[in-house]
């Protein structure tokens, strides 16, 4: 009872039980709100819709027709377009400026507090100040655009670059927070392997290459789960730009089953969209995460 | 010789990218600052000189009540979700970080694994589910549904904080004969309350930054102040200066708490996954 390194089968069941029993009340109110997550499986075999109460099964026909329709595939295309984008220019320069600004100085001391105040920023917010800038009428980038010979540059309006746009946007919010995690990596690193690569001549890219980038991986794995799991989901940043637009030139699986759920009121048919999201994003987290598992134990082991 | 010349080089290079990416990041806010004190007229006129007015502040924030509203309901929604997350949080955290017990991990992965669930694909049928019993557009139906969002943080973040504190501190407690519950309250809830308020803060604005659960699970009554700021995009007649108004109330709660819990951030953001 008062000790909780007893041995295991000497624990009376009250002890036994009693971290189950203090997780219990968590666990009921995630799993009273997942619960309608579970429902909604069951939804993508029927024909339910928000305008009537009645429904029958139909079994796999709402996923048949998602894998024929042509809206799938590029709303695929779309959320994979976008993930690489922003994960991949959020995570080069994210490290980057984290290796610029781990050397101690009064400015970078001021400077890695000012640079994560986008990130506090919510998405949604964040979309409306850079409509603000990017207005061809008001905006100031256009103004400074001008000075170039540039006018009108279509920003969210063209399908050419609307993607372009809306990755920026993402690019602005999220790259402190991978700039942030990789601050705290850094910080943490050893300091004997460098004195002694230092010692050795080793060029800064060698050392960068064969210390710095090993020593970090937890970090960066951590760092590339969340950006990657968000921005396959990403809804509103896309949302508040052009609700998907132009066309259907931003409906990623998100938006696609938002409208096919809610502007077209047929729950049945828009489930199979995101379940395949959700599908393949526990895919690569338990991928992800079963790596960062890995490189956590063996770090442990030395 | 050569080397100092190729030292300030590189420090001068390092500037200027440092420069380069501290605009890109901080200008959009001055800018945004800068227009909410313009008129409509000058808006199109000037680009830095002008005569600053306070007229959309006195709009958004006065002549329409909405928005008022609408921030504090966001205020309401945001700490009841935290709020109630701490309640059945720091106990779970505490059982995750002290016991051990069979499928301890799985649990708490679980746990995690609910902030990557699809918003979107939990929302479908909350929505209606909501519309059924009466949760829709309540204080409490959104309250409930942002716990998808501050619970597991809450829960990983004060994890760490426990397995920090020594276990004998415990024991010692434990052997004078007071039962866990009362060690718990009296010594350790005490001894991580800065972990507690830091991480506290993360959550709401987590919370607060939140965008799809109140767009769909709530309609007038409840509006927050992500959805309220998007009706200035969609308004026939563009005030960009309301614009700026309603953008920059959004989010000075959120920087000014940033400022506050910066040294708090990382361990917040990697759910404690990351000893840092």
């Amino acid at each position: 009872m008062k000790d909780i390194t007893l041995e295991e089968n000497k624990i009376p069941f009250s002890v036994k039980a009693r971290p189950y029993l203090i997780i219990l009340p968590a666990l009921l109110l995630t799993i009273g709100i997942l619960y309608p997550f579970a429902t909604a499986i069951f939804y993508s075999f029927t024909d339910f819709s928000f305008r009537s109460i009645d429904y029958k099964f139909v079994g796999l026909k709402n996923w048949i027709t998602m894998f024929k329709s042509a809206d799938f595939w590029h709303a695929c295309l779309v959320t994979a377009q976008y993930a690489i984008a922003t994960t991949g220019t959020e995570m080069i320069a994210g490290l980057g400026m984290a290796l610029l600004l781990v050397r101690e100085s009064r400015y970078t001391k001021i400077l890695r507090i000012v640079l994560i105040f986008p990130l506090m920023i919510a998405p949604v917010i964040a979309t409306l100040i850079w409509q603000l800038m990017i207005n061809n009428s008001v905006g100031i980038v256009e103004k400074f655009l001008n000075l170039f010979g540039v006018y009108n540059f279509p920003w969210a309006s063209s399908a050419s670059t609307a993607l372009f746009t809306a990755a920026m946007i993402d690019f602005w919010v999220y790259t402190p927070f991978v700039m942030l995690l990789m601050l705290a990596g850094l910080q943490s690193l050893p300091k004997s392997p460098y004195e002694s690569a230092k010692i050795d001549g080793g060029s800064p890219w060698f050392t960068f290459k064969t210390l710095t980038l090993p020593l970090l991986k937890p970090f960066i794995l951590i760092a590339l789960i969340f950006r990657l799991m968000a921005s396959m989901q990403e809804y509103g940043i896309i949302f508040a730009l052009t609700k998907g637009g132009p066309g259907n030139t931003l409906m990623n699986l998100s938006l696609t089953g938002y409208n096919m759920g809610f502007a077209f009121s047929n729950l049945g048919k828009a489930v199979p969209f995101l379940l395949v999201l959700w599908f393949v994003i526990y895919i690569i987290s338990q991928k992800l995460v079963g790596a960062w598992l890995r490189g956590q134990k063996s770090a442990q082991g030395n | 010789m050569e080397n100092k010349t190729k030292y300030l080089l590189k420090n001068i290079s390092a500037n200027v990218v440092i420069g380069i990416y501290a605009i890109f990041a901080i200008f959009p806010l001055i800018w945004l600052i800068i227009i909410s004190f313009k008129s409509d007229m000058q808006m199109y006129t000037t680009t830095f000189i002008f005569t600053p007015t306070l007229d959309n502040y006195r709009i958004v924030l006065l002549e329409g009540a909405d928005y008022i509203k609408a921030f504090v309901n966001n205020i309401i929604v945001s700490g009841g979700a935290v709020l109630l997350s701490l309640i059945v949080g720091v106990p779970a955290a505490y059982a995750f970080a002290r016991y051990n017990f069979a499928k301890k991990e799985d649990l708490a992965f679980t746990i995690l694994s609910f902030r990557f669930a699809p918003e979107i694909l939990v929302i479908l049928p909350l929505f209606m589910i909501y519309q059924k019993i009466g949760l829709y557009d309540t204080y409490f139906g959104l309250i409930w549904v942002y716990q998808l969002i501050t619970l597991p943080l809450l829960i990983w973040v004060l994890r760490g904080y426990f397995e920090e504190i020594s276990v004998e501190v415990e024991q010692a407690a434990n052997l004078d004969g007071y039962p866990w519950y009362h060690v718990f309250m009296k010594i350790l809830v005490p001894l991580i309350k800065p972990g507690m308020v830091a991480s506290s803060l993360l959550a709401f604005i987590f919370a607060w930054n939140s965008f799809t659960f109140p767009l769909l699970l709530s309609g007038f009554k409840i509006e927050t102040v992500t959805v309220a700021a998007l009706r200035y995009i969609g308004s026939d007649t563009v005030h960009y200066g309301q614009m700026a108004v309603a953008a920059g109330v959004a989010a000075l709660p959120e920087v000014i708490l940033a400022l506050i819990i910066q040294k708090h951030l990382v361990r917040g953001l990697s759910f404690g996954a990351v000893k840092g």
